[in-house]
């Protein structure tokens, strides 16, 4: 059983967990977690690094040497980590909001080095421990606390951000795609350079109550029936790919040729 | 002193960087200002010789966290800038207080506000260094006069921030990072040991990341070396993990402001010169104690008995010398290049003891020794005039808001 296996990567005495019922994010961590144990990974020798926000939590409730840090900041405090320690693996858990607004600029400059750390967001589109207020991944047209009328604004594609900004490894799925989450959290684990998965996750809470999808499981079959692979979305033209989730895996590691350390050659 | 071999020439910005690996300093994470560049360009030379690691980030703000990080997987870490990256520090400078991190931050200091006059001096970010970041939260701050203190001090930041598992902050100004001075910098000087950060004696099992001893501060395990530690800015338990009981909230911000202020015998420094008899003590720190003490000097050609009392660690505050010299004093003169800001705490300390009077220098440049001497003299003068300590300050503060006019009367500056 899943619960089973996952218990020793957990800190059971702190549970239960903060967030609310029907949240995607413990989903997404037990994804995490089949992905190490698949790995067969020694506990010791892996640093989950976060920043501030619902998604940042889940290093609490992990049984790992953790950084919960500060709003934004988190893969500036795992470079850190890393170059101080290069043979650990670095985990870095982090919200749309946490990774892409407030820090955004860490982001692209991680990727832009190549470092050695895996950078997996967990993409709910909204700042729920806020309350719900328009995120850099909202869409257009969605109402929250801060977008009563409908936000106005384009999203990032986290995807296409990092694979612009040079990103070596990246992936998306989504909290319904639990098998395909894992394998590519397992391939990003293992890939050496700057890797990155965006996890399309559900907040019901603060943001399906907002959009006709109050109920956990209509956001998950959102995720569910808009999820399109990578290879039909190329076929489909822009129009038709509106309000679509892409998933899969956009830069697939094999041509990563750097170090690691930020420093090597690039690909 | 007699010549040695070992003596340099050096610039004050590369001794601290000279005293920083001395100390053990592997990892600098940093961006480009004006006028600390050269502790970057120079960490980016030296520490690959050392086995060290040199990172430029992308701004102020991953400098520090950086840092952060690479301290808590058990390097020692320094960053360095100036008033505008300082600024952007400040929230991860509150991060290392609260989750106890060690780590080196210096701030050679430029007139400000804003981007002000980059190349020039200034004493404007006393306060932030104090209390910058936001909530009550433990800082050493020290302040070097001298390019052998660049070195001393900044060594002695990283033995500080070990020990007690603080940031500290060595507040330099303009003047001291881009002096040069004929020195010896070598280990074999430094006037104390290396300090190493108390590592955990009991198991993994049985380590609480978070629980003090005696002195106060919680032996610290590293990233990586399987004591799962866990790191937080949020207020936690001795086990690390957040808490919003009001206990836990009492004890632990008490403990990481005790663990300094009950050890201030050993932290607090400073340096008196000719204090024992003076009448009138200047109160000055970083390149304007240098001025102050070379006013000494032309005091004593006078006849004149002048002292300088220059605290060393500007927080914690070496009072009780201070008080001691304000007993004894008929007058307290406080030169600053800001608009009064060390003053204040030299007031509030001697508590009316003697007149405390500060005078602002802030033209972007350091005042010569002799307009430093002339204030003084002027404030002797006053004392003797005003009897009234109210009427004594209200002339003074005339002097702060309008230091331009009176400068034209006296010297057609």
């Amino acid at each position: 059983m899943m619960t089973t296996r996952a218990e020793k990567y957990l800190k059971t005495a702190k549970l239960p967990h903060i967030w609310c019922p029907g949240c995607g994010h413990g989903t997404a961590v037990n994804a995490l977690l089949e992905a190490f144990e698949r790995m067969g990974i020694d506990q010791d020798k892996v640093v989950i690094v976060s920043g501030i926000g619902c998604a940042s939590r889940a290093v609490l409730y992990l049984n790992f040497d953790s950084m919960h840090t500060t709003h934004g900041r988190a893969l500036a405090f795992a470079t850190g980590v890393k170059l101080a320690r290069p043979e650990l693996k670095v985990v870095v858990l982090m919200g749309d909001g946490d990774g892409c607004a407030i820090g955004g600029n860490h982001f692209i400059h991680s990727a832009r080095r190549d470092i050695d750390l895996t950078a997996i967001i967990l993409n709910n589109s909204i700042y729920g421990m806020t309350g719900g207020q328009l995120s850099p991944t909202t869409p257009v047209g969605s109402s929250t606390a801060t977008s009563p009328n409908g936000n106005l604004m384009r999203p990032f594609d986290i995807c296409s951000l990092a694979k612009a900004a040079g990103a070596t490894y990246v992936a998306r799925s989504t909290t319904y795609h639990v098998a395909q989450l894992a394998r590519y959290f397992q391939k990003a684990i293992s890939h050496t350079g700057f890797s990155v998965v965006d996890v399309i996750s559900q907040c019901p809470t603060t943001f399906g109550r907002r959009n006709d999808m109050a109920d956990p499981v209509d956001m998950v079959e959102w995720e569910r029936d808009n999820a399109i692979p990578l290879a039909k979305a190329q076929q489909l033209s822009p129009k038709e790919l509106e309000g679509k989730i892409v998933v899969g895996e956009f830069v697939d590691g094999s041509q990563s040729n750097g170090n690691g350390r930020g420093d090597g050659p690039l690909p | 002193m007699t010549p040695s071999h070992k003596q340099r020439l050096v610039q004050g910005n590369e001794a601290c960087v000279e005293g920083a690996i001395t100390a053990g300093m592997r990892f600098y994470a940093g961006y480009p200002i004006t006028p600390s560049t050269e502790i970057a360009e120079l960490c980016s030379r030296k520490l690959p010789a050392v086995g060290g690691t040199f990172i430029q980030m992308e701004d102020e703000i991953g400098s520090i966290a950086a840092v952060l990080g690479a301290s808590a997987a058990g390097m020692k870490a320094m960053t360095a800038t100036s008033g505008p990256g300082f600024s952007l520090m400040q929230e991860n400078i509150g991060y290392a207080a609260m989750a106890e991190i060690p780590c080196v931050i210096v701030n050679v200091q430029r007139q400000g506000p804003s981007t002000g006059v980059a190349t020039a001096p200034a004493q404007g970010d006393v306060m932030q260094a104090i209390w910058g970041t936001h909530g009550d939260h433990p800082v050493v701050v020290l302040s070097p006069a001298s390019v052998k203190e660049m070195y001393e001090l900044t060594a002695r930041a990283f033995n500080l921030a070990e020990q007690f598992r603080v940031p500290v902050v060595l507040l330099a100004d303009e003047v001291i990072a881009h002096l040069r001075e004929s020195v010896v910098l070598d280990r074999e000087t430094l006037p104390f040991p290396i300090v190493q950060r108390k590592k955990p004696s009991v198991s993994p099992s049985q380590y609480l990341p978070f629980k003090a001893d005696a002195d106060g501060v919680p032996p610290m395990a590293n990233l990586g070396d399987g004591y799962r530690s866990q790191f937080t800015g949020l207020v936690h338990d001795e086990a690390g993990f957040p808490s919003t009981r009001p206990e836990v909230v009492n004890s632990l911000i008490r403990r990481l402001h005790h663990k300094l202020e009950d050890n201030r015998q050993q932290i607090a420094s400073f340096e008196a010169v000719h204090l024992d008899d003076a009448e009138l003590v200047i109160v000055a720190y970083g390149s304007m104690a240098r001025a102050a003490i070379a006013a000494t000097r032309l005091a004593q050609e006078r006849g004149l008995r002048l002292g300088v009392f220059r605290p060393v660690t500007l927080h914690p505050f070496p009072h009780e010398e201070l008080v001691t010299a304000a007993a004894r004093a008929r007058a307290i003169l406080v030169p600053e290049m800001n608009l009064g800001q060390l003053v204040l705490e030299v007031q509030r300390l001697t508590a009316g003891r003697c007149p405390v009077v500060g005078w602002s220098y802030v033209r972007g440049e350091l005042p010569t020794p002799d307009l430093v001497l002339t204030q003084a003299l002027r404030l002797l003068e006053a004392e003797e005039e005003y009897e009234d300590l109210l009427q004594l300050a209200a002339l003074v503060r005339d002097d702060i808001v309008r230091p331009d006019w009176w400068l034209e009367q006296e010297w057609g500056a």
